[in-house]
């Protein structure tokens, strides 16, 4: 299975190593450095690549390259799905996973890799279960560190593993009991050059803070589940009672957690909460363009847009940009080519309109293609599909627990093709 | 001290064989070894250090500046040959100081010179020197300590073999803690050191641990298994042994763990499997996500050996008749198709599928629901590699759905996308605009969904797909430009109606700026050319003018090729062609060069007076070419076509050679036929074997033995009745309900269809088998009971395969379904309660017996009969009776057939039957025709089993539903108890106790009975609130010596009263309802095919009367206002029922409206929508069978 990680930087720097098994050069990265300059981007390297003796499986998350080698056969995506493990366990742990982070925690990232892998096979990844042996760094936890000499590791033997519910740890006790249900959904749409839905549809998820002392047993049922098409759950989740009845009943583990995820059914029209007006252009003389995007508020149910941000991947030729945005603010990176346009809250009375000019490369043929835009926006307290969270019960402990469900409805993939 | 404290205690004299053993044992190194010198020197030297400058060393190492000390200490490390530790980073200073560190007896020194050292190691420096100082340290009692120095031990004692012996004692102990933690920590360190002198004593570590009482330890000896292996490869067959054991065991804990194990060390030992085929099918669900990706994926190939292609008709016929498929006439065509086969091949014998290969499958199915994307991906390939063609569909949306994921499980699920939509393209056709791609995409990801997209091409969609094809080729990204001309070209050639349509747009892209682009479009155009060159000159000369301008050598190449293929279509510009050619052939690339001999060459065959020179003239230019391809082919070319008095026989033939039909290049995918990898592996995706990877066997051509998986006991009992009632073809499919099953299930041959639609058809028979299913149900009864028996003695197997069997040839399979989960959720909660399980069985093969008894009043009496007098069955029982005595006659119980008696029942029939049909008669104005006896749902009172005599001990406790309104609550449901004494003495004070409700559940306990004689029955009525959920109200029931855990969980049907409505009131209410403030959200209407038996209206109501406690709304007139004929009811096509919950007194408004030709419209109307969508299930299964 796994043989070992490494992890490198954006700038090629292996900082840091684990072998599960006998220890493998680092030279053996070399091969993915060249991968990695043929690909160009970092989204473009394969995530498997292929050398004489080892394979590399990568992946690239929040600007690190997680490498891992293998030599025998074994399913790529257990490879992937386990190494997105570990990214989000050091989110999980520090906060954010970045090079700085891990780098300030080397000890705790080298025993929770220990923890996580037994000779190359996942042994648990499951946070409750890693959190019972090795408890996150807080600030006050190392202070007092550094003035008693105590450690990280739990001094209790993690009995976790052995539980059938390995996802929650035992003895939870909290004073405030509470659990919060984030409904998030986000729109994944294409619309075309006139504004006409090329294709759209809705994904959800339901992510879960629950902080409820004991074994609680909760059972979370919808007004209207049939909207659901096709899902996804944590482990902890009942499939057979949803199969039948359509609620989700579980343990939840304790902390932060993705209780579901979610699909809407497609014979459902999706409402698309805004419109974008645009006309952009390159002259074939004068080497210049222009550029008149209005954006405005469509089916939004009487809430309002927020957050809404409109980027623009601009073709090579173009030099920079002079234009005046009526709302928000603009910028240009000549660099990287991207014009990220900050809008903030849609206003219904006032529309927001960013117009203007580009400059282009002198002398090079004007680009066929116009740029697509892709949109960032934000609904709160609405989930565009309609679901809505009818109640939550729970079994088994007495206490009242506190209990708020949000929802918010935001952009996925969301481009309007130009 | 902890228990984890104990794990590495070192005798107390560790420290001192540390010292031994460098200087005795290893002389020999450390003459050699650089490392050890200065550390056996320095030992007495450190012994000096007061505590305060070592306080002092550390801070200053702390911040980096060892300077100081180091002065001091530079002695040591001179010509110490440090060369070996690589690089200038390794400070022997530093190093010394940690040695110091971990010598001095603080904890804290100890733990921060063990934290520098791991990080050390994870940044990836050596710090192997430091192995003798770290390692004695493996006795310390500071657990952080401890694990950072197993991290350093496992990384080093591969480099450091001797002094890692010094660690085992240590090991050797922990593994004989009686805490199983430590136990297991002690078996994963010890078989993680990489040293072969302890190959034994690992070997006898997880032999030993294999057999632990503890689950965990045994996972950790599954996964020393392989490290073991790796070590030494000679163990393999003591090895074998280990995971055979292990393989055996019944945990989830271990499952995934020793299958990985056999993975890496016995794959090819399939026959392990068998025994533990069907355990591991049903404990699946339950292991862990990572194990479950390696079972199924081992799963799949061992049934690739064991079962026969449940295509197996369809292969045949795969490369033509693939298109129509998903059509929704495919069920025909694929009937006909057998048909067709089995008239062909009459010996071949009808394709039944192994009861063992759907039960793999339907205990899959639930794990595509997995948020792992590997488990999905396992999941997906194992129903692409063993599912019927039927049944792959479902895998499409899981698929579908993980294409959301992170950009790298895109890539793996697109690749493996690519390969199935070849074989199986329709399961993907609805799902056509998930693979439309954004501009943001990664190229690579861009490059691989068109692929799908071209895969998903066929006559209906390739208007849309162009249209997508057109946007993408303006992207910037000109490989995925150039990909998207490629992929133009294979729908062209794929797809005859628009080859004319594509080739036009590609001629356009000509005229296109970029080079790239237009260099592919030739490429392609002169693909699409080859197949009808006679219509397109016109492309050809537009082409040759192209010459001028393209300079991308493959497009010149492919434009050359062109003329000089067709040069008879463009007789006068080819000749011309070449002369340019000539001119620039010094400047041109190889393979134009050579496409440019070729042209002269056939232009010489053809019309060597124009061509005759510059041929000549070309030729010699190639003849002094640097390269020697075309000097070679030059020389070749003009020994063919120059006529020579030397020149050769072949001569002749040149333009056969040369001017020979070309078929055209079939465009392929580089995907076709990547499906002879198992799908989902890394073989698939590089498309080349790689180290390790097991071929997927194909299909044997006649099944092996299934016996083999039959394990001993209870298996084997359930196995027969399972062949007998196969046989008899009584059972049919049902919606999978794996978990918590176990040994084989009831078999669902090819025509199984996984919707409940497919029930309709099986049930129909006539009284006659209906009554000898219903033997069958009370002989599975019987086994079960002897189960019961058995389960004194086997209990744990028991109780996993117990659910099963009732439901095998159930008819009442929604409600008894989700009574057996609402049990698990109460199961999960209360501890060990084995009477409910039993319970659950019990009541569900009652409700098949009284669904059949429905049917009619006599058929049931008939039953009632034959049940009651076992001893004159038909023949056909009897011989099924003796063979099972034959097995199990001592634990055979006769008594257990008795009927309960049925004056006791009756009452409550005869009260019920004259209230409801008085009720019926006087609402109904028109269901005249129905006769009261018939109407009467009396037949339909269930008895449910609450107590089993076995269980509780001579008492049998039933219950029903009386549907009578309960006095002292009207929010309670009534529920009638019966206790049977069949036990000799008297039962005493039997009364509730102790109830456990959900919130709001109340009970209203009867009053407590004192006394019980021997043999005698008596009935009671409760009443239960159950607050309008089909949660079970669980309670104890007590005698004067005993308490029984029991469950009473209400079918949905019974949370209602009729309430009496007329039509037009039942319409308002209905109207309210809908456009209320939930918009709709509490209608659910479903369609329906009646089944054969309840066509006839009355039968509707029958049958829906005794699913549900509702009344009929008489039928108003404005549907048969006209002619008042004697049966209006046959004819009125609406059946209208109403009914309140008895807690909340929410409306339920049920109707059923017929449609021609058997078809039915369902629609519920209710507030509550669990309730809602419960009923529309029973309703709907009671209607359709």
């Amino acid at each position: 299975m796994i043989h070992s990680l490494f992890l490198i930087n954006n700038s090629g720097d292996i900082f840091l190593e684990k072998h599960w098994k006998s220890v493998i050069s680092r030279s053996v990265c070399d091969y993915f450095f060249e991968a990695q300059e043929k690909a160009g981007e970092p989204d473009n390297v394969p995530p498997v690549i292929r050398t004489p003796h080892h394979y590399l499986i990568n992946i690239y998350r929040e600007k690190i390259f997680f490498v891992s080698v293998i030599q025998t056969e074994v399913p790529p995506l257990f490879v992937i799905e386990f190494l997105h493990r570990v990214a989000e366990m050091f989110q999980d742990y520090f906060g954010e996973c970045s090079e700085v982070t891990i780098k300030d925690n080397l000890v705790i990232v080298y025993e929770l890799l220990e923890e996580m892998l037994d000779n190359g096979f996942p042994l648990a990844t499951e946070s409750n279960i890693l959190k019972e042996m090795i408890k996150p760094p807080t600030i006050l936890r190392s202070m007092v560190n550094t003035i008693t000499g105590s450690s990280n590791l739990g001094a209790t033997l993690p009995t976790g593993q052995l539980s059938t519910i390995p996802w929650r740890r035992a003895d939870v006790k909290y004073t405030n009991n509470e659990a919060y249900f984030d409904v998030v959904e986000e729109i994944d749409a294409i619309l075309d050059k006139s504004g006409t839905t090329v294709f759209a549809e809705i994904q959800g998820v339901i992510d879960a803070c629950v902080k409820l002392s004991g074994m609680p047993d909760l059972t979370l049922s919808f007004m209207n589940p049939r909207l659901l098409d096709d899902v996804s759950f944590h482990p902890c989740v009942r499939f057979k009672r949803w199969e039948s009845e359509r609620v989700l009943s579980f343990i939840p583990p304790d902390g932060n957690f993705r209780l579901m995820s979610y699909h809407v059914n497609a014979q459902n029209l999706v409402a698309i909460p805004v419109y974008v007006k645009q006309n952009i252009s390159f002259f074939e003389s004068g080497s210049s363009g222009r550029l008149d995007i209005t954006v405005g508020p469509k089916q939004t149910m009487g809430k309002t847009v927020e957050c809404v941000l409109v980027t623009i991947h601009m073709p090579k030729v173009v030099l920079s940009a002079n234009l005046t945005a009526t709302q928000g603010t603009y910028t240009y990176d000549p660099v990287t080519k991207i014009l990220v346009w900050d809008i903030g809250k849609l206003n219904q009375q006032k529309l927001p309109n960013l117009k203007g000019s580009l400059s282009l490369q002198s002398g090079a043929p004007k680009p066929e293609e116009n740029p697509s835009l892709n949109i960032d926006l934000k609904i709160q307290q609405l989930a565009i599909s309609g679901l809505k969270v009818n109640r939550l019960d729970m079994y088994v402990e007495k206490y009242k627990p506190f209990k708020g469900v949000k929802y918010v409805t935001k952009a996925g993939k969301f481009q309007v093709r130009t | 001290m902890t228990t984890m404290q104990k794990l590495l205690q070192l005798p107390v004299n560790a420290v001192n064989i540390v010292k031994t053993v460098q200087g005795v044992a290893h002389g020999q190194e450390e003459a050699r070894s650089p490392v050890l010198t200065p550390d056996g020197g320095q030992q007495n030297w450190y012994s000096a250090v007061q505590p305060e400058e070592l306080r002092h060393l550390r801070t200053a190492s702390v911040f980096g500046s060892s300077g100081g000390v180091g002065g001091g200490e530079g002695g040591d490390d001179k010509g110490s040959g440090e060369e070996g530790i690589s690089s200038a980073q390794t400070q022997p200073l530093r190093h010394d100081d940690l040695k110091e560190m971990l010598d001095s007896n603080k904890d804290s020194l100890k733990l921060e010179a063990m934290k520098r050292i791991v990080a050390m190691i994870a940044r990836g420096k050596n710090a192997s020197d430091l192995f003798p100082a770290v390692v004695k340290n493996v006795a310390c009692k500071n657990i952080e300590v401890k694990k950072l120095v197993y991290v350093y031990l496992v990384r080093y004692a591969e480099e450091q073999q001797d002094l890692a012996l010094l660690s085992i004692s240590t090991f050797q102990r922990g593994l004989k803690d009686p805490n199983q933690l430590i136990r297991a920590s002690a078996l994963r360190v010890l078989s993680s050191i990489r040293v072969t002198i302890i190959v034994p004593i690992m070997m006898l570590a997880i032999k030993e641990a294999a057999s632990d009482m503890s689950p965990y330890v045994r996972k950790t000896a599954a996964h020393a298994i392989p490290k073991l292996y790796s070590l030494d490869p000679e163990q393999k067959d003591q090895l074998i042994e280990v995971i055979e054991k292990l393989l055996a065991d019944k945990t989830t804990l271990v499952a995934g763990s020793v299958v990985m194990a056999f993975e890496e060390v016995c794959p090819e030992r399939i026959d392990l499997i068998h025994k533990n085929y069907r355990k591991l099918c049903n404990l699946l669900i339950d292991v862990e996500e990572w194990g479950q990706v390696v079972i199924i994926n081992m799963l799949t190939r061992y049934a690739r050996t064991q079962f026969l292609n449940p295509n197996i008709n369809e292969s045949l016929l795969e490369e033509g008749g693939e298109k129509a498929f998903y059509g929704s006439d495919d069920e025909d065509d694929d009937d006909e198709e057998k048909k067709a086969e089995a008239a062909a091949l009459a010996k071949r014998k009808p394709y039944v599928m192994d009861p063992d290969h759907r039960l793999l499958l339907r205990n899959t199915k639930p794990l595509l629901q997995s948020r792992n994307a590997a488990v999905v991906m396992a999941v997906a390939q194992l129903y692409f590699h063993l599912a019927p063609k039927a049944e792959v569909g479902v895998i499409a949306k899981a698929l579908v759905r993980l294409m959301r994921s992170h950009s790298e499980v895109q890539y793996v699920v697109l690749q493996n996308v690519a390969t199935m939509t070849i074989k199986r393209r329709g399961m993907f056709e609805p799902y056509l605009k998930s693979f439309y791609i954004r501009s943001t995409d990664p190229t690579q990801i861009k490059i691989l969904k068109l692929e799908v997209l071209t895969n998903l091409a066929n006559e209906t969609n390739i208007s849309t797909i162009l249209r997508e094809f057109q946007t993408y080729i303006k992207s910037m990204d000109k490989d995925f430009v150039a990909a998207t001309i490629q992929a133009i070209g294979r729908c062209a050639t794929n797809i005859g109606e628009v080859r004319d349509t594509c080739l036009n747009g590609l001629v356009q892209l000509l005229s296109n700026r970029d080079e790239l682009v237009v260099a592919e479009s030739v490429v392609v155009i002169k693909k699409l050319l080859q197949m009808q060159p006679e219509q397109h000159s016109d492309i050809i000369k537009h082409m040759a003018k192209l010459t001028d301008n393209i300079q991308v050598p493959m497009a010149r190449a492919s434009i050359l090729w062109l003329i000089g293929e067709y040069c008879e279509h463009v007789p006068k510009i080819a000749p011309d062609v070449l002369r340019k050619m000539a001119k620039s052939f010094t400047n041109e690339e190889d393979i134009v060069k050579l496409q440019i001999l070729n042209l002269a060459a056939k232009l010489y065959l053809t019309n060597s007076k124009q061509t005759k020179l510059l041929t000549q003239y070309v030729l010699n230019l190639a003849k002094y070419d640097q390269n020697y391809d075309i000097r070679d082919r030059a020389r070749f070319i003009r020994q063919l076509i120059v006529p020579t008095d030397k020149s050769g026989a072949l001569s002749k033939y040149a333009k056969k050679l040369f001017l020979a039909l070309k078929p055209a290049p079939v465009l392929e995918s580089p995907f076709k036929d990547r499906d002879h990898f198992q799908l989902g592996s890394l073989s698939h995706l590089l498309n080349a074997k790689a180290g390790g990877y097991q071929e997927l066997p194909d299909w044997p051509e006649s099944a092996p033995d299934p016996s083999v998986r039959n394990v001993e006991v209870p298996e084997w009992t359930k196995c027969t009745s399972r062949k007998e009632r196969k046989e008899k073809k009584v059972e049919k499919p049902f919606y999978s309900d794996s978990e918590g099953e176990s040994g084989p299930t009831e078999s669902a041959d090819s025509e199984s269809d996984t919707g409940s639609g497919s029930e309709s058809g099986s049930e129909e028979s006539g009284s006659g088998s209906e009554s000898e299913e219903s033997e069958e149900e009370s002989e599975s009864e019987e086994e079960e009971e002897d189960e019961e028996d058995e389960r004194t003695k086997k209990k744990k197997k028991i109780e996993k395969s117990k659910p099963k069997k009732p439901e095998s040839a159930e008819s009442d399979q929604s409600s008894g379904e989700e009574q057996k989960r609402n049990r698990k959720v109460v199961k999960e909660r209360r501890s060990g309660s084995e009477s409910e399980s039993e319970e659950e069985s019990e009541s569900e093969s009652s409700e098949s017996e009284s669904e059949s008894e429905e049917e009619s009043e006599s058929d049931t009496d008939i039953k009632k009969k034959k049940k009651a007098a076992p001893s004159k069955p038909p023949p056909k029982q009897t011989k099924k009776e003796s063979k099972k005595e034959t097995k199990e006659m001592s634990l055979l119980d006769l008594d257990d057939f008795d009927p309960t008696p049925s004056p006791q029942v009756t009452p409550v029939n005869n009260f019920l039957s004259s209230s409801l049909v008085a009720d019926l008669e006087g609402l109904s104005l028109t269901d005249t025709v129905l006769a009261p006896t018939t109407i009467a749902p009396s037949s339909s009172v269930r008895m449910y089993e609450l107590l089993h005599r076995i269980t509780g001990e001579g008492l049998a406790v039933e219950y029903c539903f009386s549907r009578q309104p309960f006095s002292p609550d009207p929010h309670m449901v009534a529920v009638q108890i019966q206790f049977t004494n069949n036990t000799s003495s008297e039962s005493k004070s039997l009364h509730i106790e102790d109830p456990k409700l959900q919130s709001g559940m109340r009970i209203k306990e009867f009053p407590e009975i004192e006394l019980l004689p021997a043999g005698e029955s008596v009935n009671v009525v409760m009443g239960i609130d159950f607050c309008d959920s089909t949660q079970a109200a669980n309670f104890q029931l007590c005698t004067h010596t005993r308490k029984f855990f029991v469950s009473i969980q209400p079918p949905v049907g019974e949370l209602m009263v009729p309430a009496f409505l007329t039509e037009n009131e039942f319409k308002k209410e209905q109207e309210t309802l809908l456009h209320g403030q939930l918009m709709g959200m509490n209608e659910i209407s479903e369609k329906l095919n009646l089944g054969e038996k309840c066509q006839s209206d009355h039968a509707i109501v029958e049958r829906v009367t005794a699913k549900a406690n509702l009344s009929r709304v008489p039928c108003g007139s404005e549907k048969e206002n006209s002619p008042p004929l004697p049966p209006p009811p046959v004819s009125s096509p609406v059946s209208r029922f109403a009914g309140k919950t008895v807690s909340s007194g929410s409306l339920v408004l049920v109707t059923v409206a017929r449609k021609e030709g058997g078809g039915a419209q369902l629609t519920v109307n209710c507030e509550k929508m669990v309730i809602g969508t419960m009923l529309v299930k029973d309703i709907l299964q009671a209607l359709t069978q």
